[in-house]
């Protein structure tokens, strides 16, 4: 086996790649804990927040380790799609980062979280929960099955979104006074559909790095 | 509608009992670059070398197969040789010059072919340098001998030799090999210029080098072409195991 230090320095940056994954990971399972705690809990929040600063400075080291390699061994064929997708992936990463960080800080605000059972918007941020740990699972055991799985769960999100935004039009139709929570709760929905679609994006990513 | 400049039918080739070329079938298409990679040993050089039937000077070489260029079998008993060399020329690893002037250097072959009109040699000696960009460089010393130039312009004379011939196609082994950087970029640039007047063939170790100078990329193994395809399909995804593991170096 030839280039063995290249070879380490690709597992290096497979490792990185699962270090940033697992924070947002545990980004959205904690905005996700403030979003059904009653009592604002201002020490998960600064957590996330953390993990928010954290991500961004991953993303950094991550993206000068690809760009080293690129021109110091010029990668070729899968080397070339492993590295070139790692760059994109880190940037979705860091967004859900930052999205996990804009939905906790709406969360913390609330008063209202018995309302918020009422809605789908638990049920959504289940299945973002799930996308994003998916999405960096299926790249750590590069199964493509399971990248193919995040897709189509965007679909199912999708819908969900459709159904929060209805019951917030009935909730305004209703009148009950309760503007401020259906602004909330609509724009979490929108954060968390777009967390979907960052971890659709690295869903892909991993198709293409290791399928072409 | 791409053009077809050899097309390569069923050719083994055999160096007195071992056998160095297996079964290549490829069609080389006319103003574009193809280049062939591979390890050390491949066949590659032997197969460019078919190409102008360099390997006729060696002794023991049995070509079987066909090469058709523009429909003709370059290994038939009809094919002048001569002539097919005026068609195809070649530039080797090493710079080569004639110890002789520039000038006499690029006038050479068309003296050879009996032009004797000075006017019309100047141009195309003119001509020549200037194509390959060496001419500025050299414009005040054309009668000076050509072993004077540095390694990168020896190249370019040699290449300039070859065009002063009118040649169809220029089959290049390893033309850069022993070329610094800068003199590399020159003539990778040259390539990418003489492609629209020529067809050429290019036999390179540089894996960059291929990836940035051709259309397409045949990689040869063991004396077999084990892949060839559209060059930028070659370097992102390719098809064949063995040469995914030999691009990325994983090799062996």
């Amino acid at each position: 086996m030839m280039r063995e230090r290249f070879k380490r320095e690709l597992n290096r940056l497979n490792d990185e790649l699962i270090v940033m994954g697992s924070m947002c990971e545990d980004a959205i399972s904690k905005t996700i804990a403030i979003l059904k705690t009653d009592d604002s809990d201002t020490d998960l929040y600064d957590q996330v927040a953390a993990l928010e600063e954290a991500t961004d400075k991953k993303e950094k080291e991550i993206e000068s380790l690809c760009l080293k390699l690129i021109f110091s061994e010029q990668p070729v064929a899968s080397d070339l799609r492993f590295i070139s997708a790692v760059l994109k992936m880190i940037s979705d990463l860091e967004r859900i980062g930052d999205q996990a960080l804009d939905i906790a800080e709406l969360a913390k605000e609330i008063d209202d979280h018995q309302s918020l059972r009422h809605t789908a918007l638990f049920q959504m941020a289940e299945h973002i929960a799930l996308m994003v740990k998916e999405s960096v699972e299926s790249f750590v055991l590069k199964d493509l099955t399971l990248a193919e799985g995040v897709m189509n769960r965007d679909n199912e999100v999708d819908k969900i979104f459709l159904e929060i935004k209805d019951e917030m039009i009935q909730m305004i139709t209703a009148d009950e006074g309760k503007g401020e929570l259906i602004v909330d709760v609509l724009m979490i929905a929108k954060y968390l559909e777009r967390i979907g679609d960052h971890s659709t994006n690295i869903a892909e990513w991993v198709k293409f790095a290791y399928k072409g | 509608m791409e053009e077809i400049c050899f097309d390569v039918k069923n050719v083994n080739l055999f160096y007195g009992e071992k056998q160095a070329l297996k079964n290549i079938n490829m069609q080389l298409l006319k103003h574009k670059v193809t280049a062939f990679i591979g390890p050390s040993g491949c066949g590659k050089s032997t197969f460019i070398r078919c190409l102008n039937r360099m390997n006729d000077l060696i002794e023991g070489c049995k070509v079987e197969g066909e090469i058709f260029k523009d429909g003709q079998d370059i290994y038939s008993a009809k094919q002048d040789i001569v002539d097919l060399r005026t068609h195809v020329g070649m530039v080797f690893q090493k710079p080569n010059p004639f110890p002789m002037s520039i000038y006499d250097n690029i006038a050479y072959g068309p003296r050879c072919q009996g032009l004797k009109d000075k006017k019309k040699l100047d141009e195309i000696v003119i001509t020549s340098l200037k194509q390959v960009a060496l001419y500025d460089e050299v414009a005040d010393r054309l009668h000076e001998s050509a072993m004077g130039l540095s390694g990168g312009q020896q190249q370019r004379l040699c290449i300039a030799r070859c065009i002063a011939m009118s040649p169809e196609v220029i089959l290049m082994d390893e033309p850069t090999s022993a070329l610094d950087p800068i003199s590399t970029a020159k003539i990778e640039d040259l390539v990418l210029e003489l492609k629209k007047e020529y067809t050429i063939i290019i036999v390179t170790h540089n894996m960059q080098q291929a990836a940035r100078i051709s259309d397409y990329t045949a990689f040869f193994l063991m004396g077999e072409v084990i892949e060839m395809d559209i060059t930028d399909k070659i370097f992102a995804s390719p098809g064949d195991k063995r040469t995914e593991n030999y691009i990325t170096g994983r090799f062996g």
